[in-house]
């Protein structure tokens, strides 16, 4: 039986909060196990790390399997999903490394249930601090099996050789040995001694890590052979399409009495559950529009308002802005007050490829193809809807299309499964934009109170930050105030709502960042040198003096020219930091900003792939642009009103500044993921930018300036 | 090249149309039982199982799906397989030859011009259009409008790098 689609306000299981990731400090908690197999052998070492930080120890364990076969190739097996952001790129030059062969000897499985081990959901940044170190120490462990192995078959001591270019070799009689061998000499390996501590890679010594490198598979992409997940085709497979409601938490009362699924097509109906198959996806969706004609439904009644902030101020849950007493006394002994609400709108995700599945059933095994970050979480939601045990059900995510934080649900591939079993062939369901739009979680909308006081000497008596709806990730600010109050009231949402990139970071930076240059004016302070007097966090501090020397800060405020405005935001998440300056001007008819230019300045520890690195920097960027421009989620009877791209504009071309990038390379510091942070100063700088140019105060996404009238 | 000169044979099914089309993809004629409403997208997908062409968003705004029609670049999700015969229709899979990639895909894997790579065939075609059309377009006509590539949407690749 299938599970009814998530109620429109579901809230998703990843939600709001991910814990901070804290450094790693590798313990000598590690167990190594040798397995034959056909071909070959299994090294699976399993990392696990004790973490301190923040007052609480973090124990996990990462599976970090490495398949070694008579070819010499060395396949990595890994949980992790590649959907643009470089995961499968970084997580084969952390092997090519340690095991010190060319990247091209490196193969890397991903996401497949049946092979590779759970490593949690790609989220959180977590791949590059946690699965790339542990897919090191697992390398290092196959190094130094080879030196073992090379040791035992020259009967000497192992302990001056080296490996390098795959193969160990002995300096004086240049005998050598490579991977390919050790993994025929099943005698070796039966006996092998397990490995402890194999020494990982010191930086300064790096020769692949650390160095530029293109997608491992770009060469697929750019051919198109590349089967995405709504590419991929299996024998006798059909199309299906679903029957969406008119409105959130519509009920379908009946299909209609006269109505009937043309020739050719299937229709498929499990209580509330209605699709359709057929043998091309046209047939499929034309039959599911005739079915939305005829369709009978109870619609609920609507909410009235089209803003959620009214409803978010009645439903907060906690205690709202003005009550405290600490930050009442901090206000009232300050020489200047400011108070104000923020509101960020519900936005969406908009991957490239809308979210797609194939469903297959052999008896009594399922095996779906689908992109989503959690392939081991799709394999468990589906063994739920169909009542299997989790070995009945095999989930393989091939590198998708983007995700963005909005692919942690596996709807699409429920909803193949269901179809598929019903006419006992393979089924594609591929939604359409609109479905994407319309059917998948939003972004959170946060509606923000702060109220703050600054003293004479243009110090923090008072920060009061209440954030309504969108989250706890970003609401702790680097600056010292007198009294402090920063808080997360869960309320209801009218729109389905779950991660995003850099989740509730987004929204707090914008509402902080931009009330910090309100402060500044009223301190009659520069805004970064008011950041710099109120700066606790001496890391955010070196990217927000970095970026202001790189932009010129200090000279375009004085030379700025006539019509342009600059701006400078920074904040620190997810471990690591950014600062962002902006200069933009403001078309006075429509008060839309133009962003010139843009520099950022970021640190993330020790850089693991520089052109990785580059593209999540600028990617974040481009993406941070959107909802500072143009972009917002509307929603009008029940439904987001707005779910196609002429009418929710993103950034285009036409849009993207002038880019300068600074990034620090800190070898002395973990490796930090940089999915998500550059993203936070991108609407605060541009929010201060244009209330440097107009005198405005900007307390909205997406930006608007004062606009000329007549 | 049975075009509708010659009349296009219809059976009527239910709701769905039948007829027998002559669509020449990458040099190669084919024959296809369709409905000839359907997006030609989907028959280059579905029927002759070349998937390099995308669906992104079906109202052609994207630009994913471009594919070159007489060597101009064209929505093949607002195109109609049947207003495609007739055509020499050209995607992504015709550019490499045996193993010698085209000189625009070359360019893209040198500028590392892809994130996901989802949009990435769709704008290697539009890419291959323009150059055909101007050898040396300047940064202003390949952003503003010249061009169909200015109004791509996909975010992500660091359009600088297209």
């Amino acid at each position: 039986m299938a599970r009814p689609p998530l109620p429109p306000n579901a809230t998703e299981p990843e939600r709001y909060e991910l814990s901070e990731v804290v450094p790693y400090h590798f313990s000598p908690d590690r167990r190594m196990f040798l397995q034959t197999i056909a071909g070959g052998f299994l090294l699976l070492a399993v990392v696990g790390d004790r973490a301190e930080g923040q007052g609480r120890t973090t124990v996990t364990t990462v599976e970090a399997p490495l398949r070694f076969t008579a070819d010499g190739t060395i396949t990595v097996l890994n949980g992790k999903v590649e959907e643009g952001q470089g995961a499968r790129t970084e997580i084969a030059m952390a092997a090519a490394e340690e095991l010190r062969v060319p990247v091209s000897q490196v193969q890397v499985q991903m996401a497949d249930t049946d092979v590779t081990p759970d490593d949690w959901i790609t989220a959180g940044s977590s791949t590059t601090p946690a699965t790339v170190a542990a897919i090191r120490q697992a390398s290092a462990t196959g190094r130094e099996l080879l030196r073992q192995f090379a040791a035992k078959r020259w009967k000497i001591d192992g302990t001056y050789l080296t490996v390098k270019d795959g193969k160990v070799t002995e300096p004086r009689s240049r005998l050598s040995v490579s991977y390919a061998e050790m993994a025929r000499d099943t005698a070796f390996l039966r006996e092998a001694v397990k490995i402890q501590d194999a020494p990982i890679t010191p930086p300064a010594n790096w020769t692949t890590l650390g160095k530029p490198l293109a997608r491992v598979n770009r060469r697929d992409i750019v051919t198109g052979t590349h089967h995405f997940p709504s590419d991929i085709q299996r024998p006798r497979m059909l199309y299906g399409a679903i029957l969406r409601p008119p409105a959130y938490g519509a009920k379908l009362k009946s299909l209609g009495e006269e109505f009937q699924a043309p020739n050719g097509v299937t229709l498929v109906q499990d209580k509330e559950f209605v699709g359709f198959v057929a043998s091309t996806s046209f047939a499929a969706r034309k039959a599911a529009e005739a079915a939305a004609q005829a369709a009978i439904w109870d619609r609920p009644t609507a909410p009235e308002q089209a803003k959620p902030w009214e409803s978010f101020r009645q439903t907060g849950q906690g205690t709202p802005a003005g009550k405290d007493e600490a930050i009442n006394a901090g206000l009232a002994r300050a020489t200047k007050r400011i108070e104000a609400t923020f509101e960020v709108p519900y936005i969406q995700h908009a991957p490239m490829e809308p979210r797609a599945a194939v469903a297959e059933w052999n008896g009594d095994r399922l095996t779906v193809w689908t992109g989503t970050s959690g392939p081991f979480r799709v394999r468990q939601d589906l063994a739920e809807a169909f009542g299997l045990k989790i070995e009945q059900v095999r989930v393989i995510i091939p590198d998708f299309g983007g995700g963005f934080g909005g692919k942690h649900t596996g709807e699409a591939a429920i909803e193949a499964a269901r179809l598929a079993r019903e006419v006992k062939r393979p089924v594609a369901l591929r939604w359409t934009r609109q479905e994407e739009f319309t059917w998948a979680y939003c972004r959170p909308a946060a509606l923000i109170d702060i109220r703050a006081g600054i003293d004479s000497n243009g110090n923090l008596s008072a920060w009061e930050f209440v954030n309504y709806n969108a989250g706890n990730s970003g609401i702790r600010g680097p600056y010292r105030a007198g009294a402090l109050r920063e808080e997360f009231l869960r309320t209801e949402s009218p729109l389905r709502q779950g991660s995003y990139r850099a989740l509730a970071s987004t929204a707090n930076n914008f509402a902080r960042e931009t009330l910090i240059d309100d402060l500044a004016k009223a301190a009659g302070k520069d805004p970064l040198a008011f950041r710099l007097a109120n700066m606790k966090d001496d890391r955010l501090r070196l990217v927000l003096e970095a970026v202001a020397e790189r932009f010129q800060w200090e000279k375009l405020r004085r030379e700025l020219r006539q019509g342009r405005g600059i701006g400078i935001a920074c904040g620190n998440e997810k471990n690591s930091v950014v600062a962002t300056c902006v200069e933009v001007e403001v078309d006075p008819r429509t008060g839309v900003p133009r962003v010139l230019e843009l520099c950022q300045a970021y640190e993330c520890g020790k850089i693991v792939n520089p052109a990785g690195l580059l593209q999540q920097a600028e990617g974040c960027i481009l993406m941070g642009l959107g909802p500072v421009l143009h972009e917002e989620i509307r929603y009008a009877n029940g439904m987001i009103s707005n779910g196609r791209f002429r009418q929710y504009r993103v950034p285009r071309m036409a849009d993207v500044p002038k880019l300068d990038l600074v990034f620090l390379d800190r070898k002395d510091a973990p490796s930090n993921g940089a999915g998500e942070t550059p993203i936070i100063g991108i609407a605060p700088a541009v929010a201060n930018a244009v209330f440097a140019l107009t005198g405005a105060p900007v307390r909205k996404m997406p930006i608007r300036g004062p606009r000329q009238t007549a | 090249m049975l075009a509708l000169k010659s009349g296009l044979d219809r059976r009527k099914g239910e709701r769905l149309l039948m007829a027998t089309l002559e669509l020449t993809v990458n040099g190669k004629v084919h024959r296809v039982e369709s409905d000839p409403n359907r997006p030609l997208l989907d028959v280059l997908r579905e029927d002759l199982h070349l998937t390099g062409t995308k669906f992104g968003c079906g109202e052609g705004q994207c630009r994913a799906c471009t594919v070159l029609l007489d060597g101009t670049p064209s929505l093949s999700c607002l195109t109609t397989a049947e207003r495609a015969q007739g055509k020499q229709i050209q995607t992504i899979e015709s550019l490499a030859k045996d193993d010698k990639l085209h000189p625009v895909q070359q360019a893209f894997l040198e500028e590392n011009a892809m994130q996901c790579g989802y949009c990435i065939p769709g704008m290697i075609m539009q890419t291959v259009a323009l150059l055909e059309r101007n050898p040396s377009p300047s940064e202003e006509q390949i952003v503003n409008g010249q061009t169909e590539t200015s109004a791509a949407v996909a975010v992500i690749p660091g359009y600088c790098r297209l």
